[in-house]
């Protein structure tokens, strides 16, 4: 093995919230994005002798992932044997949409703009969390994102209700500063 | 207990429930004392703004992540691989 020091036993704590968030935002299917990650992290391990070190470990991550979810929508399209199209129903004038429910705004049509933004956003925000202490981060996913009330938490996590509000405290000073700065 | 009656709360206290009401886990006397503290304490109000802007960003659905289940199943699909290549 080369000079550079790559742990895999760390990749789930470290870089697996934040490739699932990139791949969820691009497949929309929670299992396919949890395998794309899975099969992200093998391709890591068999490459791993590649990895020159010159881009940090996500980044490299990264980069395997964008073949792999490309990979899969090649996949899917070549199964159904041609690539999906998407039309806007409003495309031939005025007398086109006679129908009220032609005349609904395509849900489709959202801005590039838009999309980006968001996509964007849940990186932005993971990277943000990513920053934190280990145990912050852990408590404030748990409240914030995956919605556990404040006695789950307490009971496995093994500390006491203002202990933990203590935490989310830090937790949220630290992350607003951090989204202050990157994301307002 | 004589405490809960106060109207003016420190701001250590104001913190604290802002954080609750984030998670909608705060009575409605301690929203009110919240309310009332926030009149007149700018660093509070500043705080409480950008608390809630947080939220705001948090429950947007692009903003996800693995749940603990899934993380343990890729984590033992992980160590499984790791053994193959060793």
């Amino acid at each position: 093995m080369s000079g550079h020091k790559i742990n895999p036993n760390k990749w789930i704590d470290l870089y697996s919230d934040y490739l699932f968030n990139y791949t969820i935002t691009r497949v929309k299917d929670r299992e396919t994005a949890q395998d794309l990650v899975q099969e992200t992290f093998f391709a890591g391990l068999k490459s791993m002798k590649n990895f020159k070190g010159e881009a940090s470990e996500r980044t490299w991550l990264i980069s395997i992932l964008k073949r792999k979810i490309i990979d899969h929508y090649r996949k899917i399209n070549s199964k159904k044997g041609k690539a999906e199209v998407r039309m806007n129903l409003n495309f031939e004038g005025e007398n086109e949409g006679d129908w009220i429910e032609q005349r609904v705004a395509d849900p489709f049509d959202k801005t590039a703009e838009n999309n980006l933004e968001n996509t964007e956003l849940g990186l932005a925000i993971h990277n943000c969390i990513s920053k934190l202490p280990a145990k912050q981060a852990e408590v404030f996913k748990m409240k914030t994102l995956l919605g556990y009330d404040t006695e789950t938490i307490c009971n496995e996590l093994d500390i006491t209700a203002s202990n933990l509000w203590v935490i989310i405290h830090r937790a949220r000073t630290s992350l607003a500063a951090c989204m202050e700065k990157n994301w307002f | 207990m004589s405490n809960d009656f106060k109207l003016f709360v420190s701001c250590d206290k104001a913190a604290h429930t802002c954080d609750k009401t984030q998670y909608n886990d705060a009575f409605l006397w301690e929203k009110i004392k919240l309310n009332i503290h926030l009149l007149y304490c700018k660093a509070c109000r500043k705080y409480s703004s950008n608390n809630g802007k947080l939220t705001k960003l948090m429950h947007k659905p692009e903003v996800d992540c693995l749940k603990k289940g899934e993380k343990k199943q890729l984590q033992t699909a992980l160590q499984k691989e790791l053994e193959k290549h060793q």
